[in-house]
């Protein structure tokens, strides 16, 4: 089920916690939903599972409107909420039996769904206990097991991987990658290595609008513009380097890194490479190459050039 | 339809599981069987085979301890978050409500029904007017829902377990006893619109035997008022 999100605003008193926002999101997709503290990523996430409602704007999942089918579109929803928040004195089992029978969940495929979501989310040996004796990351791992008990063509998860140890961190996203073939996977997250590691598309929100939507490749050619390479190249006075590759029409700015090493930063001229001309002048001048690596502006950068302001 | 049984099955769950249940069940058999048998005015010295004197024991034990059972019904999901899980499974505010409703209607249901005993030991010892039981076990049920709606919504207002108890009572106290006080202190179509108020005035003319539409009108507007309110309270958080 697609999801389609038209000018959605929330106001909270005077301060527009979401600000006029669209985007869609199709099935098969894994859409990483970043953004600093406050910036509105959550706000959206309760206005698409209904949990609060939505003041301007329209949310579509499956073509039909939120609006008019609040009820019936819960059904295709999972939803993990922020601080994964359960009944810590109901055993396990007992909590994933209630959330399937809220989820109308057809009777005779409870239990064979339970057992299912205890093998998903590695919960075996702690199925009878009671939630409230979990660890952390086995709670969050209740907490997945219960936004899919029902089998859900939408996944909402707000922080999913909050409190888990790097084992359960690297199992959790082979599982939403696995789960996001066939369904439609919202995430929000403020560890940006997780959003490159599970997420196909990234959206950054910063004070409740939209500042970035794309690839974590298409992000970094957006911010960078230009390309910057690292090359060491010896046999040559540094000096008379430096000039040369200065001289060059595709580079825009050099700098030296390490004068004694004959490390150089280039910079080359918005939207050119400049790995050919570097290469062509060193055979030229008979220096030799030992090293060209292009840097690539990490997401964090990203992340800051548009949230910070 | 399924989504309040569900609501409603898991709360009675949770108040047997938390002891709640037993601690309410043993105080109240406790106390209304001390009274109505062995203590004060209980049905020995009053002579007659009628439970009017567990009735209006009844009517009081029930005032406190319902708040007690309904405190948690909502303030605890408002606090721990879970209210916000429940809201986002495929059930509506207004099934959310009448389930918990349910629930505590249920617990005290189970209580009155253990007291049936007294019935069946007063049948044996005197002539019973059977319909006057009847009646005072419905007017018991009608008061307890009464309460129990008054006592949901408190503790939809606030994520306070003992703020939902104390205004709870704060409220119940008006209709239990104030607006009595009240009315007799009025004359006139004042004075007969306060006294129309009162819970007590409409629970002794149920007890007594007769059933006044009136006095069910009065008992189910209270009713849906109070989980009306509850349901709006709930829904304010779009």
């Amino acid at each position: 089920m697609d999801i389609k999100i038209e000018n959605l605003t929330k106001k909270y008193g005077a301060q527009k916690a979401v600000d006029d926002i669209s985007f869609n999101v199709k099935t098969g997709e894994i859409l990483g939903f970043l953004g600093p503290n406050g910036a509105g990523k959550t706000t959206t996430m309760k206005m698409i599972t209904n949990y609060i409602g939505i003041e301007d704007g329209n949310i579509e999942i499956g073509g039909r409107s939120i609006k008019d089918n609040p009820d019936e579109l819960k059904k295709h929803i999972g939803y993990l909420p922020e601080h994964n928040p359960l009944y810590l004195d109901m055993p396990v089992i007992d909590y994933l039996k209630f959330c399937a029978e809220l989820q109308d969940v057809a009777k005779s495929d409870i239990p064979s769904r339970i057992r299912e979501m205890v093998k998903i989310c590695g919960l075996n040996a702690e199925k009878h206990k009671k939630i409230g004796e979990l660890s952390k990351g086995y709670r969050q791992r209740v907490g997945l097991a219960q936004a899919m008990i029902h089998d859900p063509e939408i996944l909402i998860l707000d922080e999913p991987t909050t409190g888990l140890d790097p084992n359960q961190i690297v199992e959790i996203r082979k599982l939403i990658r696995d789960i996001g073939n066939q369904k439609t996977v919202i995430l929000s997250t403020h560890i940006l290595p997780e959003v490159e590691a599970t997420c196909d598309r990234i959206l950054i929100i910063n004070k409740g609008k939209i500042v970035a939507d794309g690839t974590s490749e298409t992000l970094r050619k957006q911010s960078q513009g230009q390309e910057i390479i690292k090359v060491k190249i010896e046999d040559g006075s540094s000096n008379d380097i430096i000039t040369a590759l200065q001289n060059l029409a595709s580079t825009a700015m050099v700098d030296f890194v390490d004068k004694n090493q004959n490390k150089f930063e280039v910079h080359s001229q918005p939207n050119i490479s400049s790995k050919r001309d570097i290469f062509n002048l060193c055979v030229e001048k008979k220096w030799v190459l030992t090293e060209m690596s292009s840097q690539e502006t990490k997401l964090e950068d990203i992340f800051r050039n548009l949230t910070m302001n | 339809m399924n989504g309040i049984w569900t609501i409603a099955k898991k709360e009675l769950q949770s108040f047997f599981d938390s002891l709640i249940a037993y601690i309410m069940l043993v105080a109240f058999l406790g106390f209304s069987g001390f009274f109505t048998w062995l203590y004060g005015s209980d049905i020995f010295l009053v002579g007659q085979a009628n439970l009017r004197v567990f009735f209006s024991i009844a009517y009081w034990t029930l005032f406190f301890f319902i708040p007690a059972i309904t405190m948690r019904l909502l303030a605890e999901e408002k606090k721990t978050g879970t209210l916000e899980l429940l809201l986002t499974k495929s059930i509506t505010d207004r099934q959310l409500v009448i389930g918990k409703f349910l629930s505590a209607l249920v617990l005290i249901g189970i209580a009155l029904a253990f007291t049936l005993p007294y019935y069946i030991t007063l049948s044996n010892i005197g002539n019973v007017d059977h319909g006057a039981i009847l009646t005072g076990y419905l007017g018991l049920i009608l008061m307890s829902a009464a309460y129990i709606s008054i006592g949901l919504y408190t503790s939809s207002i606030t994520n306070n377990q003992i703020v939902a108890f104390l205004a709870a009572l704060f409220i119940g106290l008006f209709f239990h006893i104030i607006f009595d006080v009240l009315a007799s202190n009025f004359t006139g179509t004042l004075g007969a619109i306060i006294s129309s108020l009162s819970l007590s005035v409409h629970f002794e003319s149920i007890t007594r035997g007769v059933v006044d539409s009136k006095d069910l009108v009065y008992f189910l507007s209270i009713i849906l008022g109070g989980i009306a309110l509850s349901e709006m309270t709930i829904a304010k958080r779009k």
